[in-house]
């Protein structure tokens, strides 16, 4: 293989890309040898196993993946706000919307949520760490290399551009020639394996992990969706994982599972895709409403109205989602009595869903609500998601659903609920939990300028879209017809004012590092819950004593009863997992092994695979099983965290 | 380049005023504004779906807007209305299962009605005298032209198609490679094509005129430019019509061959169709395309946004 078809070339956007990238890595190395931090970096964050820190470095990674996604999202913007616009060529264009889709579901959306879980879910149920530590780590780590694999692709060897729903024959050996498909596979692949380790991980440290006396249905909301999301994960991710396996085999070494020649079975792919896929949207739903009844119920300082009716309906969406994947693809000709079932069964989620709406209007009810930033997004997020979730129920009846397919309309509607449902659940996430995980809040005003930029600049560019859709324009289209152009010129200006509301949020983190209060008590927010029981900055062993917990809104009962989680005569010695290495070593061979398949280098894959199986072997050898914090050192630790 | 031009003059001069437009625009929407029973049927559809869509959306919007502004925490208000302990109500949370319940009924007894009644071809309308035959017309998708075969007229077109009015259209649908998908947004819903399978669309034009045609899924670089129009006219005209295509050369399968190659090409017609060697809906036709050119797809066009617009408005 030439240097020249190893590395892109010819666009010099491109070029800008690979320039930006080789300062920032220089500058990153610079820094770190400098002020001599290599140490501190592999010991604190590198080996850690604290699920508290590996929440923060998900959320890190995604928000430079929610750069990276917003990127790709203006420049298609600019490209389709006129016609014969030469922005950007079709291959580049098709290109950008297909690392743009699969970077914000599985690089942004998933690992922003688990990075939340994996900080506040432990806390919230008097946890001292999840189930499996050393599995946490792992996952976070086949996270972090699949998506730097996955990144990587647009300077070395050409990015995927067959769409994130990759469909077959398309994205077929014959049809997508060259590395960029076997990215995406690969990028995915080794980022599954982390995702259903998580999903195992959070159902054990759930079922098993929760502090004396909580009952199932005692649980924080926040937890219970990361519950029924662990379910989901584990009952969906495999069928991912054996997609992307038979079509890596296909592209690879050539058999036909969904190729055009020897009776391959490329509509297949479609099935098995969806079948992951539209669990996978709860995935990434399901968390966001767990936030958003935290926050609203912090807020309107009163308890959650209907907290088992918001149980329930998160369990019957959870076993929904798996009976309805046809209607990504109504119009393949499945026949009308098919359709019929499926579009019956997709307008049904609308009960859960609505009833979860009218109980967060019920919980305002009486209620004192305090706008804070969090607030806002958390407020922000009910109408919005009510106007996609009402188009989500018209794309569910089929037969309309013939003039809505491909269209701008669905475009539109899935922006509605990924946006309004899952990214401003982060945003509200993020800013609710920060002082639990930096030590000090976002500076509110710039929070709500922030917040009123992408609020609105969200609906100018997405809400014309439903109406481009009804005018007959398609999705993936790099090029638009001069009737479309007005409404397109409105969506531009809106993504463009998303992109300011990002900016602002982004100083906000370094504005607020710089000049914020610090928090002197673990309850920056007068809450409800476990979490905030906890002093700030919370240590690592997180509860000095567990608290026995009789109500869901367990710490109100402490505030009221005056316990706190550091009781002097109950302190006992606590266990802790020990850091290691292991994950981030392993992770990082697999990365190799995936890299050496990107490209068929089949001497790299194999070598990665025995070095997995060898790193496999030092693992079940491992007999470290952590040490014990004394008594005297929780009992200092304590006394200066809460200033005795 | 020059149309461009125009249209974007026009239209930075009325950005003010498009607000208002799309207000009032909804009816000039090609979705909204059906052509033909099929895009009727479907129109109906969604304007009923959206009544009940609006009715949820004033109703949460109230309700929000009413909790948002009496219970914010203003100074004030003291512990008045502030009840932190209401956890539920029963009554009240079965009325709102009941409610999307009732609208989900609502909209699903018309939806199904409709796929099985598109599942036929239309109904004849007023203005037809009698119930007439659909007319079969072979809808065949190649990466990124569309191949349209009259068998019984003995005529194929490329990227382009005539069809009468008031008669319905039986459209058998396949690929030759990627999956794509038939929509023309005027005379109704779309359906994929397929290699290895055939898929059946009926539609029909009542107006005459000359609608918009595209593969709606995505099938690569050429994607944007898989364009064709449909010529709807009267049955004289129509046959006028055929009679004159049936006078253009043949299709040879070297011919078909070559025009099978990734790639964007012209109109074209001819006075035979390419099913006599092969019918890409079909297991035996499914790997004939990419047989022939597997490997052209090694190759990049380097299309650009220009090139798609001279494409479509040199004819005429």
């Amino acid at each position: 293989m030439q240097l020249d078809e190893f590395f892109v070339t010819g666009e010099p956007l491109i070029y800008a890309g690979m320039v930006s990238i080789v300062l920032v890595t220089a500058a990153i190395i610079f820094v770190l040898t400098y002020f001599k931090r290599w140490g501190w970096l592999w010991r604190e964050w590198l080996t850690t196993v604290d699920h508290k820190k590996i929440g923060i470095m998900y959320i890190l990674s995604a928000l430079a993946m929610l750069f990276r996604g917003g990127m790709d999202a203006l420049m298609m913007r600019v490209q389709l706000a006129f016609p014969g616009m030469d922005f950007l060529g079709s291959q580049h264009y098709n290109e950008i919307f297909t690392t743009h889709g699969t970077v914000m579901i599985i690089f942004m959306a998933m690992p922003f949520l688990i990075g939340l879980m994996n900080v506040i879910v432990p806390l919230q149920i008097g946890a001292r760490d999840v189930a499996f530590p050393a599995l946490n780590a792992l996952s976070f780590w086949s996270f972090l290399f699949g998506a730097l694999l996955f990144n990587i692709s647009f300077v070395i060897g050409g990015s995927p551009d067959a769409g994130w729903t990759s469909y077959t024959p398309l994205a077929g050996a014959a049809m997508s020639p060259g590395p960029g498909q076997n990215f995406y596979l690969m990028g995915l692949q080794l980022s599954g394996i982390g995702t259903l380790a998580t999903g195992i991980n959070f159902m054990v440290t759930i079922i098993k992990m929760r502090a004396p006396g909580m009952k199932m249905f005692q649980m924080p909301i926040f937890t219970w969706s990361t519950l029924v999301t662990a379910f989901i994960i584990v009952f969906a991710f495999p069928i991912l994982t054996v997609a992307l396996a038979l079509m890596t085999i296909d592209r690879v070494f050539g058999s036909q599972f969904f190729t055009l020649t020897g009776e391959g079975l490329p509509m297949m792919w479609a099935n098995l895709f969806w079948m992951w896929g539209h669990p996978e949207v709860y995935i990434v739903i399901l968390p966001a409403f767990g936030i958003f009844s935290e926050v609203i119920a912090t807020f309107a300082r009163k308890q959650l109205f209907g907290y088992k009716a918001m149980v329930w309906s998160m369990i019957l969406i959870a076993g929904l989602s798996f009976l309805v994947w046809v209607h990504h693809f109504f119009t393949m000709g499945a026949g009308a009595f098919v359709n019929s079932v499926f579009s019956v069964s997709t307008m049904l989620i609308a009960v859960p869903t609505g009833v979860k709406i009218f109980n967060w209007l019920a919980t305002l009810y009486k209620s004192k609500i305090q706008f804070t930033v969090a607030n806002l997004w958390a407020l922000a997020f009910i109408p919005s998601f009510v106007i996609g979730g009402v188009t989500g129920v018209m794309l569910g009846m089929a037969a309309a659903d013939y003039q809505f397919h491909n269209s701008y309309f669905l475009v539109a509607h899935f922006h509605y609920v990924l946006i309004a449902g899952t990214v401003f659940a982060c945003f509200a996430g993020l800013v609710y939990w920060y002082p639990k995980m930096f030590g000090h809040k976002l500076n509110e005003r710039l929070g709500k300028i922030s917040f009123w930029f992408f609020l609105i600049g969200f609906h100018v560019c997405f809400f014309p879209q439903y109406f481009v859709g009804l005018d007959g324009m398609p999705r993936r289209v790099f090029s638009i017809i001069p009737e479309w152009m007005p409404l397109n010129v409105i969506s531009t200006v809106g993504a463009f004012g998303m992109g300011l509301g990002f900016a602002i949020f982004v100083y906000n983190i370094y504005y607020s590092y710089r000049y914020s209060e610090r928090e002197k008590t673990g309850d920056s927010w007068d809450g409800r819950t476990l979490e905030w029981a906890t002093p700030t900055p919370v240590p690592f062993y997180n509860f000095a004593t567990v608290p026995h917990v009789n109500s869901h809104d367990a710490f109100i009962e402490m505030k009221e009863k005056g316990e706190t989680t550091f009781d002097e005569e109950k302190v006992e010695p606590i266990h802790m997992p020990s850091n290691t290495g292991q994950p981030i070593i392993m992770m990082g061979i697999a990365g190799i092994a995936s890299f050496g398949l990107v490209f068929e280098w089949m001497w790299m894959a194999i070598a990665g695979l025995i070095g997995l199986v060898v790193m496999m072997g030092v693992r079940s050898f491992d007999y470290d099983d952590g040490f014990h914090v004394e008594v005297d050192e929780i009992k200092r630790t304590e006394r200066k965290a809460r200033g005795l | 380049m020059e149309r461009n031009k125009r249209h974007i003059k026009k239209w930075l001069a009325m950005l003010p005023l498009s607000l208002v437009l799309l207000l009032s625009g909804c009816s000039q929407l090609t979705v909204l504004d059906p052509k033909g029973p099929v895009a009727e049927s479907q129109k109906d559809l969604i304007m009923y779906s959206i009544w009940f869509m609006l009715v949820i959306v004033v109703v949460v919007f109230a309700l929000f807007t009413y909790m948002v502004i009496k219970y914010r925490d203003r100074p004030g208000r003291g512990d008045k209305d502030y009840n932190p302990h209401l956890h539920g109500n029963t009554m009240i949370e079965v009325i709102w299962t009941v409610i999307p319940i009732l609208i989900v009924t609502a909209l699903s007894v018309p939806t199904v009605q409709t796929l099985f009644d598109l599942e036929k071809p239309p109904e004849s309308t007023a203005s037809a005298t009698a119930a007439k035959e659909p007319l079969v017309i072979h809808a065949t998708s190649a990466d990124w032209k569309w191949f349209f075969s009259y068998p019984e007229q003995n005529i194929e077109t490329v990227n382009y198609l005539h069809i009468p009015t008031d008669r319905p259209i039986e459209f058998k649908i396949a690929s030759a490679d990627s999956m794509s998908s038939l929509w023309i947004p005027a005379l109704g819903g779309q359906k994929y094509g397929m290699a290895g399978m055939q898929n059946t669309l009926y539609l029909q034009a009542d107006e005459q005129g000359v609608y918009d045609g595209r593969n709606a899924n995505f099938t690569g670089e050429g994607f944007a430019a898989q364009t064709f129009e449909v010529y709807a006219e009267s049955s004289e005209e129509f046959s006028n019509w055929v009679e004159q295509a049936q006078n253009s050369p043949e299709l040879t399968q070297d011919q078909y061959n070559k025009l099978l190659k990734p790639g964007l090409t012209d109109r074209k017609t001819f006075s035979s169709t390419h099913l006599q060697w092969v019918n890409h809906g079909t297991m035996a036709g499914m790997d004939y395309a990419i047989e022939l050119h597997g490997e052209a797809y090694e190759k990049e066009l380097h299309l650009k946004s220009g090139d798609i617009e001279i494409d479509a408005t040199d004819e005429e």
